[in-house]
């Protein structure tokens, strides 16, 4: 039945922009602040108070807009979106209606190996509101709410696809794509947990090969890129449950309940509100001047997909690792840093998309919260490059260089890792191992070369990993020749 | 005649001098409230303890200046008292805008303009009564009182900057701050014999001053004379980065403009003003008033205002949609007034705005609101800015022919409390020749230039847009040719009568 219909996904995403103070007053912006210390009588909506365009917060915008491949708009405006809520301050809150900052954009989403195009409609600039909390369990048994205007007019960029995702995956890798790029841009921390990253999701589904798209359904409260993947997945379902089984999808608005894995119903179409749009008297038309995005675009940091194709040309790293590494800011500030010092970025690619990634997953934490450095990942590589240590042993010791940040160099010499290089030690070792293995060793005489195998292992076992493994190759060979 | 009485000019010559103190003056204001102000009912609050210490500051700054021989940091208005509209917020101070809704609200700053005022030394007396958030014409739509007018105490002082004209007029204040958003400064001050001002739109900074409608509220001086209206011009006007629509064009000196020649400049008469059935009486002031500047050596022209008939509708548009979202912000949640015992926010908001905000203020919400609608934008609102572009494009070419227009300031005398309390639509007819100028963004002034069965009336004189220089010039000459010998409302007057 689920193949029988294709699902049509477009996103609302809501970004806080990382300015130092709000888009129309002073304030500060910073997370964390004691309630109501960062507000003024703009951002508490005082009779009187007016609001002033700030300059960087606007600039963000067009740098977000460019990263997305929009067109600027030349002349723009604010309007007020008339609502009444009580995290609202204003009764309004100051976005863009029908001159958003950007528009007709696109971006490259990896679905399944492929690059698939995602329009991006638009992109524009608005007030962030207060931030409410329920004094009780839930809205419904709440005593009283309090609000906090720290919150309340930080800047907020809009960012609209068009519905152009076919699954919940293809949402999802949108999602973490979008979010690669504007950490690249460095307009926005892009953290979810703390709400500076929102989003919502349009959902339809429609028949396999269908041209006419169904009918759409908003959800609403998605707080994580988890929970995308899966309001997406379930709504679908309902979705198509509902048409299969001879019925009409309702165009809603629902509530995606992350506890219980299910949308419930939050208001209906009729239910909308006439939000009353039109251009804000007080901030009046703004014209962005062509030499001024062309600035912005001049000094712009790289973009993930630009970075990727680079390391593909400078270090001949694989389309995939390239990318995975490309769109993390972390670890390609990490992964430039160490190739600065080693000059070798397929080896610390694998290293990165290797033990790197694997002790982050497995400590949960950041990279930047690790006691791993550029410089204690490129040493630990020399040790390997210049013979010193073993791709083996360096593997063993990760794990105490990332967890204690201690110099690899230390911890071999300390606990006796330095790989046996020399010749006549590996040549005494060798005729010791052939001379306690006869057997093995006839077999390889008689053309069984697997044996050689055993004898390396057995050199190994012998210097409890240390032996020089290209060495130990070459000179077992020449002795058994030798004795053949 | 008492020190209230007095204009801020000669005042400040008498500071200056030495021949008279802040405090002298503050007082002679504050007796003349306990006085009359039972008659009038010019104020919301007044601030009499915080007067009488500004009075004492700006003393010191005066003699300060006077040991020094260096009166340079003094100005015209250093320790003058002055009467702010209750739409101005005022640090400390509440700023009701007349209204139940905001009646215990004090702000927690100062408007721009208010600053610019405290720093110049003047002295603030008070709040002024208006019509609930500006709206109205007669200062009749306050929640808290009527007004009356010091000419005739069963008249209205006009509105909605009733209070401030009316404080003016009676001398409870030497000069005054009002709002005009259609007509509010100017139509008063017609009402109450006073010269009264709407600069050009972005001339004076809004910030802090509680707005009705955005696009065309602005602050502006309300004074006995000419000479005055240019010193407080000068004082509240400029650049303010606080408001992103204030302008930053320069500021003259207006009252170093004054004296010069008007020889040579042209008076547009709007044809379309004079013949829209005005009162035969008022028509024969305006005729006198423009050949009193016709002596004086201004060349008069016809001029034309075709979409002139479109205003009324084109303002209460315009107005009451921004009215309707500007006034959104005041819903019982973090100031004002508040529905007590509400079950929930929605009812909170719903039945605090239901209670407090007055009828007018009502009627202009739901009329703004509907304008604003999906269903009603395109044939309302857009509609009203496409008209308004075209007011606009009218003024410019009347002012290709002209250096500025006359015409009434509004087609009465002050009416009789009480006489237009049903029906709306006649009284904002009133506004018939005060909207335009909003809509365009120029400035204009009223000055009186005769009565009409002892009520004063005015000329409204209406010039291009940062040209308030040569607008007051012109004014100037106007006021210098009526030669109008007491000025004084009859409430002053008889007091003056009684003090000697």
């Amino acid at each position: 039945m689920m193949q029988d219909y294709e699902v049509v996904v477009g996103i609302e995403v809501h970004v806080e922009l990382a300015t130092e103070s709000k888009v129309f007053c002073g304030c500060r912006t910073a997370f964390g602040a004691e309630p109501n210390t960062q507000t003024c009588p703009v951002c508490l909506g005082m009779p009187g108070a007016l609001p002033v365009l700030n300059r960087r917060a606007l600039e963000y915008a067009i740098r977000t807009a460019l990263a997305l491949n929009c067109s600027i708009a030349d002349r723009t405006k604010f309007d007020r979106k008339n609502y009444f809520y009580p995290d609202l301050p204003k009764g309004y809150q100051i976005s863009q209606y029908d001159l958003p900052i950007g528009s007709n954009g696109y971006i490259y989403v990896d679905v399944e190996g492929e690059a698939k195009r995602i329009r991006i409609k638009r992109v524009h600039l608005e007030e962030e509101t207060a931030k409410l909390m329920h004094a009780g369990d839930d809205i419904i048994s709440a005593t009283h709410s309090l609000l906090d205007f720290n919150r309340a007019g930080i800047p907020l960029v809009e960012i609209v696809s068009e519905a152009d995702m076919r699954s919940a995956d293809e949402a999802r890798a949108y999602l973490s794509k979008l979010r690669s790029i504007l950490l690249a841009m460095g307009v926005s921390d892009c953290k979810m947990e703390e709400g500076s990253m929102r989003c919502e999701a349009n959902i339809s589904v429609m028949p396999r090969g269908s041209k006419e798209f169904g009918t759409l359904v908003e959800l609403k409260n998605i707080a994580s890129f988890r929970a995308v993947h899966r309001a997406i997945q379930y709504e679908a379902a309902r979705q198509i449950e509902v048409v299969s089984s001879g019925g009409a999808v309702a165009r809603e608005t629902r509530h995606w309940d992350d506890a219980r894995g299910e949308t419930a119903f939050m208001r209906g179409k009729e239910e909308a509100h006439d939000y009353r749009y039109f251009p804000d008297p007080d901030l009046g038309p703004i014209v962005i001047e062509k030499p001024w995005v062309d600035r912005i675009g001049d000094e712009m940091p790289e973009l993930p997909d630009a970075k990727g194709e680079r390391y593909m040309r400078e270090w001949d790293l694989p389309k995939y690792d390239a990318s995975q590494i490309a769109d993390s800011r972390d670890l390609s500030e990490f992964f430039e840093k160490t190739c600065a010092i080693v000059g070798d970025g397929r080896e610390v690619a694998k290293w990165i998309l290797g033990e790197v990634l694997a002790s982050l997953n497995a400590t949960g934490i950041e990279l930047s919260e690790s006691k791993l450095t550029p410089e204690l990942l490129a040493e630990l590589i020399e040790l390997v490059q210049t013979g010193k240590i073993s791709g083996k042993i360096a593997k063993s010791v990760f794990e105490e260089v990332f967890n204690e940040g201690k110099r690899p160099g230390d911890i071999v010499r300390n606990r006796g890792l330095l790989q046996i290089s020399d010749v006549g030690e590996l040549v005494s070792i060798v005729e010791k191992v052939i001379d306690a293995n006869p057997g093995p060793v006839a077999d390889y005489h008689a053309g069984k070369t697997r044996a050689l195998g055993f004898l390396v292992g057995q050199v190994m076992k012998e210097t409890r990993g240390r032996a020089n493994p290209q060495e130990t190759n070459r000179i077992l060979k020449e002795e058994l020749d030798r004795r053949a | 005649m008492k020190l209230c009485d007095m204009t801020i000019h000669e005042l400040a010559m008498l500071l200056k001098a030495g021949e008279a103190t802040s405090m002298e003056i503050t007082k002679s204001v504050l007796d003349r409230i306990d006085e009359v102000e039972e008659l009038i009912g010019a104020y919301v609050t007044v601030t009499r303890d915080e007067a009488l210490e500004q009075a004492n500051a700006a003393d010191e700054r005066i003699a300060i200046a006077r040991k020094r021989g260096d009166f340079s940091g003094i100005s015209p208005l250093t320790g003058i008292p002055l009467a702010l509209k209750d739409n101005v917020c005022t640090k400390g101070t509440r700023t009701t805008c007349s209204s139940r809704m905001l009646a215990d609200f004090v702000p927690p700053y100062d408007a721009t303009v208010v600053g610019r005022l405290r720093d110049l030394g003047a002295v603030i007396v008070g709040k002024t009564n208006m019509d609930e958030f500006a709206m109205g014409s007669s200062t009749e739509n306050s929640a808290f009182h009527v007004t009356r007018n010091p000419w005739d105490l069963e008249r209205v002082p006009g509105g909605s900057s009733g209070g401030s004209a009316a404080a003016v007029a009676a001398g409870e204040a030497i000069g005054a701050l009002g709002t005009d958003t259609g007509g509010s400064i100017r139509q008063p001050a017609s009402f109450c014999g006073l010269v009264g001002m709407k600069p050009t739109y972005g001339r004076v900074s809004r910030y802090g001053v509680v707005a009705f409608s955005s696009s065309l509220d602005q602050v502006g001086p309300m004074t006995k004379d000419v000479r005055d209206c240019a010193i407080m011009l000068a004082a509240i006007s400029g650049r303010d980065m606080r408001d992103a629509t204030s302008s930053p064009e320069p500021v003259p000196d207006y009252s170093s403009l004054l004296e010069g020649s008007v020889e040579g400049l042209t008076v547009g008469v709007p044809a379309e003003f004079l013949h829209s059935g005005l009162d035969s009486g008022i028509r024969e002031l305006m005729d006198g008033a423009i050949r009193m500047l016709q002596e004086a050596g201004l060349e008069v022209a016809e001029v034309s205002l075709p979409h002139f008939e479109h205003a009324i509708a084109v303002y209460y548009l315009i107005s009451s949609a921004e009215a309707s979202s500007n006034l959104a912000r005041i819903d019982g949640v973090r100031y004002g007034y508040r529905a007590p015992d509400a079950s929930g926010v929605q009812e909170l908001i719903r039945r605090s705005r239901s209670e407090a905000f007055g009828p007018e203020v009502k009627r202009r919400i739901m009329l703004g609101t509907h304008a604003l609608s999906s269903k009603h934008y395109e044939e309302h609102y857009v509609k009203a800015l496409k008209a308004r572009t075209l007011l606009i494009e009218d003024m410019n070419q009347a002012f290709n022919k002209c250096d500025c227009m006359i015409c009434p300031t509004c087609p009465t005398v002050a009416f009789k409390i009480g006489e237009k309390p049903d029906d709306p639509v006649a009284v904002y007819l009133m506004d018939i020749y005060t909207t335009i100028v909003n809509l365009t963004g120029v400035p204009a002034v009223s000055v009186p230039c005769g009565a009409l069965g002892g009520l004063p009336v005015g000329a409204q004189l209406i010039g291009k847009a940062f040209d308030e220089g040569t607008l007051l010039r012109i004014a100037y000459s106007l006021e210098k040719a009526c030669a109008i010998s007491d000025r004084r409302a009859p409430v002053a007057a008889a007091d003056g009568r009684r003090g000697k």
